[in-house]
């Protein structure tokens, strides 16, 4: 058998032991090159010191209803927001379904917690840090958050209701850990 | 690579007979922008621009190389090292100003360059790949002047950061962990600073490097001229050296000066008083704008503010944006008149002052905030601004009828027209023979 492929090597005919050769020193060295790219692509990612900030712990008992704060998660801002009663009922009252982003307030709070309304405060649309958590700022034609930056304005429930934002404003992961103490992250 | 006539380097010097037997680089200068190179006699000021953009970029590379020997790359210092170039650092004011009003200056030549290269057809065949390098180099300066502001991380360079890399997170799927990939990060922070430094660093020279793919390709037909006629005969050309060189020397002394006048008198004229606070990530500026040479580009992705066709206003508007300058690639194929200079281009011409009124009104509205009436506005810009390339140019260059063009820039420049700059008049006189 090898003799007559040596018989016919440089014929033409079918592969030729050269070109195993060259096909597998080409392939291993592009598997090579390839392994290479991983660490630097990687090592772009957030590193282990940046994920490691993954949660916060936040006392929420001094905020009054029509209160907010701001806190931070994973160094973004995160709104905790102590809703009123007639701001819950302006929530309510709207059909979910003509939402762009079809959510009801109680799907983006705890039951029983109806009143603690924890967002971030990122826009989603371009990242801005919508107005209406502190004192005297604008709250849109919703009265919840207005983001400055590009005109989008989100509802008592942070919902997206007119402007150029695609979702409602993101609820992090959390929970109560007591009446008084909320863990996010 | 020339015209026939081109003279010859001949080297009289004895030094330079040996280097060029062993490296002909000297030669290579002399043929590409020396007296080896024949250029259109009738060329006006206009085309200053090239060479001007290309001293511009030096006084980048010179500037921003002797701030980063000063600069720190990170979150808590970085704010302070800027404000101790501008005090401590003896003439680090004049140098950082020179750096930040330098990259105005250099959008400012450019978008003149690329005026010149709309208005006198230079897009067009032979000369695609010219345009086409152009736009890429555009496209560099854009990001290199993006990573440049955050730098210094003040509260726009922070908030610019999160808004610009945001148009990634518009992606479908892959958007936002490619946004925290490039961000390292899940918001711009100190992984972000640090990288951006590097890069920004490294861009020039990336720039540097197409731009010599550009003047290569340029050099293959030539340059274009005012007429837009090709260069038949010598009579038709002069060397690049001395006439060019001198003529553009005029022009970088006019350059230097209005620089000048911007660095020692109003170096904050075309910044924002905003990026002298310390970036806080817990609260943006009440009015975040970018820079006055993104304004147009801004204002393009602000006009979407609705959903339609299942894509939603983001991405909608970050299509736009990018598709806004991804355009001017195909703009040699839109363009399909044979004619180059708009000036013998009755219907073009005025459609053509149309588009800067348009792109000067996007501008305007790129600085406004989000209210009406300068939503509608930036939204009737945003669609001018498509028609113009995608409908209007390809039917006007059907149906016009080019005015009665010179047989040659020698005859154009002895009947006193060749040099004929941007006119705005559709009545103006057609160069008769």
């Amino acid at each position: 058998m090898a003799s007559t492929s040596e018989t016919h090597a440089g014929v033409g005919e079918g592969p030729r032991r050269r070109d195993f050769i060259h096909i597998a020193t080409v392939s291993f060295a592009g598997v090579g090159a390839a392994s290479v790219v991983i660490p630097l692509v990687s090592q772009m990612a957030p590193s282990a010191d940046v994920l490691a900030l993954s949660s916060s712990e936040v006392d929420i008992s001094a905020i009054q209803p029509g209160q907010a704060i701001k806190t931070t998660w994973r160094k973004q801002p995160v709104f905790v927001r102590n809703l009123t009663p007639e701001e819950i009922a302006a929530a309510d009252k709207v059909s979910a379904a003509d939402l762009r982003d079809v959510q009801t307030l109680a799907e983006r709070t705890k039951p029983g917690k109806e009143n603690w309304l924890i967002t971030l405060g990122v826009c989603t649309h371009l990242g801005c840090v919508p107005l209406g958590a502190a004192e005297g700022e604008a709250k849109g034609d919703f009265g919840g958050y207005f983001c400055p930056c590009h005109g989008s304005h989100y509802d008592t429930a942070g919902r997206i209701r007119k402007g150029p934002a695609p979702t409602n404003l993101v609820v992090p992961p959390y929970e109560f850990t007591s009446d008084t103490v909320v863990m996010i992250g | 690579m020339s015209f026939p006539w081109a003279q010859q380097y001949q080297p009289s010097n004895p030094l330079m007979q040996w280097l060029d037997e062993r490296l002909p680089f000297p030669r290579l200068v002399y043929n590409a922008v020396g007296a080896g190179y024949p250029v259109p006699r009738n060329l006006n000021y206009f085309w200053n621009f090239g060479v001007l953009a290309g001293a511009a970029l030096a006084v980048q590379i010179i500037t921003g190389i002797v701030l980063a020997m000063h600069y720190t790359p990170h979150v808590n210092s970085a704010f302070g090292s800027v404000e101790h170039i501008m005090r401590d650092v003896n003439y680090g004011w004049f140098i950082r100003y020179a750096h930040m009003n330098g990259a105005s200056m250099f959008f400012i030549v450019v978008y003149l360059h690329i005026f010149r290269g709309l208005y006198y057809g230079s897009y067009k065949a032979p000369r695609e790949m010219v345009w086409l390098l152009g736009v890429v180099i555009f496209l560099l300066m854009m990001a290199t002047a993006f990573m440049g502001y955050v730098l210094p991380w003040g509260q726009m360079s922070f908030w610019g950061a999160q808004v610009i890399t945001g148009f990634f997170s518009a992606i479908p799927l892959v958007g936002e962990p490619l946004r925290q990939w490039l961000l390292g990060g899940f918001v711009p922070d100190n992984a972000a600073l640090n990288r951006f430094l590097p890069v920004h660093y490294l861009r020039p020279f990336v720039i540097a490097g197409v731009i010599i793919l550009h003047i290569w390709a340029l050099h293959i037909p030539g340059s274009n001229n005012p007429t837009g006629i090709s260069v038949k005969t010598e009579s038709d050309t002069v060397p690049f050296h001395p006439y060019y060189t001198a003529k553009d020397a005029v022009g970088l002394g006019v350059f230097l000066l209005v620089f000048s006048s911007l660095i020692f008198f109003s170096p904050n004229l075309l910044g924002h008083p905003d990026n002298y606070i310390p970036a806080n990530p817990l609260s943006t500026p009440a009015h975040i704008v970018p820079e006055w040479y993104f304004l147009p580009f801004y204002a393009i992705l602000k006009a979407f503010t609705f959903n339609f066709l299942w894509i939603d206003a983001k991405l909608w508007g970050v299509i736009a944006m990018f598709g806004s300058i991804a355009l001017l690639f195909f703009l040699p194929w839109l363009d399909r008149s044979p004619v180059r200079s708009t000036n013998y281009r009755p219907l073009y011409r005025i459609f053509f002052w149309v588009l800067v009124a348009d792109v000067f009104l996007l501008g305007v509205c790129g600085m406004m905030p989000a209210e009406q009436p300068w939503v509608l506005l930036s939204q009737l810009g945003a669609i001018y601004y498509f028609a113009h390339f995608l409908v209007i140019l390809p039917i006007v260059s059907r149906i016009e009828r080019p005015l009665p063009m010179p047989n040659s820039i020698t005859e154009a420049v002895l009947a006193g027209k060749g040099g004929t700059g941007p006119t705005s008049s559709a009545l103006a006189t057609p160069a008769t023979a």
